[in-house]
């Protein structure tokens, strides 16, 4: 029994595309079975009770805030935001400054202002008369939600976008690869690298958030997921007043009354990033 | 054929040799796990149905959260209405390991079994594991 080589050839053919014809076609029969049931989507538009929740969540256009400092009194004030913050979205402490992850932090006013301030010698002349209150105050600092953010420009795998619908720098911790050029490109320091596992520094775990692997980029992101169901931010709900967060796109909302009213700074706006966190700081006395 | 007896005879422990791990180990087949579905939980709640019926979730619950995460984290969409009309919140803490508090049982056997490892764990937390 020999086989010329005009019938190798041909068999060699034959089964080469039966065998591709038959992978496709297992292919479709496995695509067939598994679609979907109909009509079994995510929308808001069905109606009927929603299992496991309980308020309609709070939209905006645009979501700012702005931070009274004059509320702000003793470190106490401050620190129960931070608490607040660390609980909930299950930030590790390191114990250490170069590994730190915050999402919110505060810093003293050189810092937060850096071209607005009496020790500036980098653009001109220095900022004179400057109340020492101000100096001394430790400011409330969060990822300022830019209206032009930097950040999203730079990411390779779209893992931070600005969301079209309410103007919150998401953050997606399935798609960040750790490249951090989000960290680079953000000029207020507003994002953390996870230098090492964070399962283990996490003081108290919150059960019902999510903790970050090892080597992703985080950051503030206006609590979305309370803002789903319904709630303000941890740390505006923890303020006293002392943060105020709404629509900045909204001429009623409270934020835009303050603004309207009341004289506001806001973090390098000369960058052009239009930030979405004002500060008020009118008012404020020594801590 | 010259020397028949000696080439039958090599095939034949050359076939032996080659199929013998398949001889050793018949019937020491591990049997397929079934997940354990009542949990702590589902018991005291009286919960009938998941998000999906039984055999959909069984064939198609990785594409169902494939999807979820999508709606959750990049359209901003927490709400799952399901094929009857009832609506979830789509979170895989709070509602899914809500109801399935035994991970153990529920997901690791399985997976386990089909040698998947699921990267969700690295970050989602797990419950705390309490006796069915």
């Amino acid at each position: 029994m020999s086989i010329n080589r005009r019938q190798f050839i041909k068999l060699a053919g034959l089964s080469a595309v039966l065998s591709v014809g038959g992978i496709t076609a297992m292919d479709r029969m496995k695509a067939n079975a598994s679609v979907l049931p109909s009509g079994a989507r995510a929308t808001a538009s069905a109606t009927g009770q929603i299992f496991g929740e309980s308020k309609p969540p709070l939209t905006a256009k645009r979501w700012g805030m702005v931070v009274d400092l004059s509320k702000f009194e003793t470190p106490e004030d401050y620190q129960k935001c931070i608490d607040a913050c660390d609980y909930i979205h299950n930030i590790p402490d390191f114990g250490e400054k170069k590994d730190e992850v915050k999402w919110i932090w505060t810093d003293t006013y050189e810092h937060t202002f850096p071209d607005n301030n009496p020790d500036n010698k980098l653009n001109g002349e220095p900022v004179q008369f400057i109340p020492e209150a101000l100096k001394e105050k430790p400011f409330l600092l969060l990822c300022n939600h830019c209206d032009n953010p930097p950040c999203t420009r730079v990411c390779p795998t779209k893992a931070t976008w600005k969301r079209e619908s309410d103007g919150i720098v998401m953050m997606d911790q399935h798609r960040c690869i750790g490249c951090r050029f989000c960290m680079a490109a953000c000029p207020f320091g507003a994002r953390s690298f996870n230098w090492r596992d964070p399962r283990p520094f996490i003081k108290n775990v919150n059960p019902e958030y999510p903790t970050r692997a090892i080597g992703v980029v985080e950051k503030c992101i206006f609590c979305v997921e309370r803002l789903a169901q319904g709630l303000q931010p941890a740390c505006v709900e923890k303020s006293n007043g002392g943060l105020i967060f709404g629509d900045l796109e909204d001429p009623n909302s409270e934020v835009r009354k303050i603004l309207s009213t009341r004289f506001s700074i806001r973090r390098k706006p000369e960058l052009g990033t239009q930030p979405s966190v004002y500060y008020l700081i009118g008012g404020i006395k020594n801590v | 054929m010259y020397n028949g007896g000696k080439i039958i005879l090599g095939l034949l422990v050359f076939l032996a040799f080659v199929t013998f791990p398949f001889w050793y180990n018949i019937g020491t087949a591990d049997k397929i796990p079934k997940p354990v579905i009542e949990s702590t939980y589902i018991k005291e709640h009286n919960i009938k149905k998941c998000v999906e019926s039984k055999d959909y979730m069984r064939a198609s619950h990785m594409e169902l959260l494939d999807n979820w995460r999508n709606d959750a984290i990049r359209r901003g969409e927490r709400v799952y209405v399901n094929s009857e009309g009832r609506r979830y919140l789509i979170d895989l803490q709070n509602t899914c390991l809500k109801c399935h508090s035994n991970k153990k049982e529920f997901c690791d056997r399985c997976h386990n079994y089909m040698a998947v490892k699921p990267y969700c764990w690295d970050c989602h937390l797990a419950p705390k594991e309490t006796k069915s």
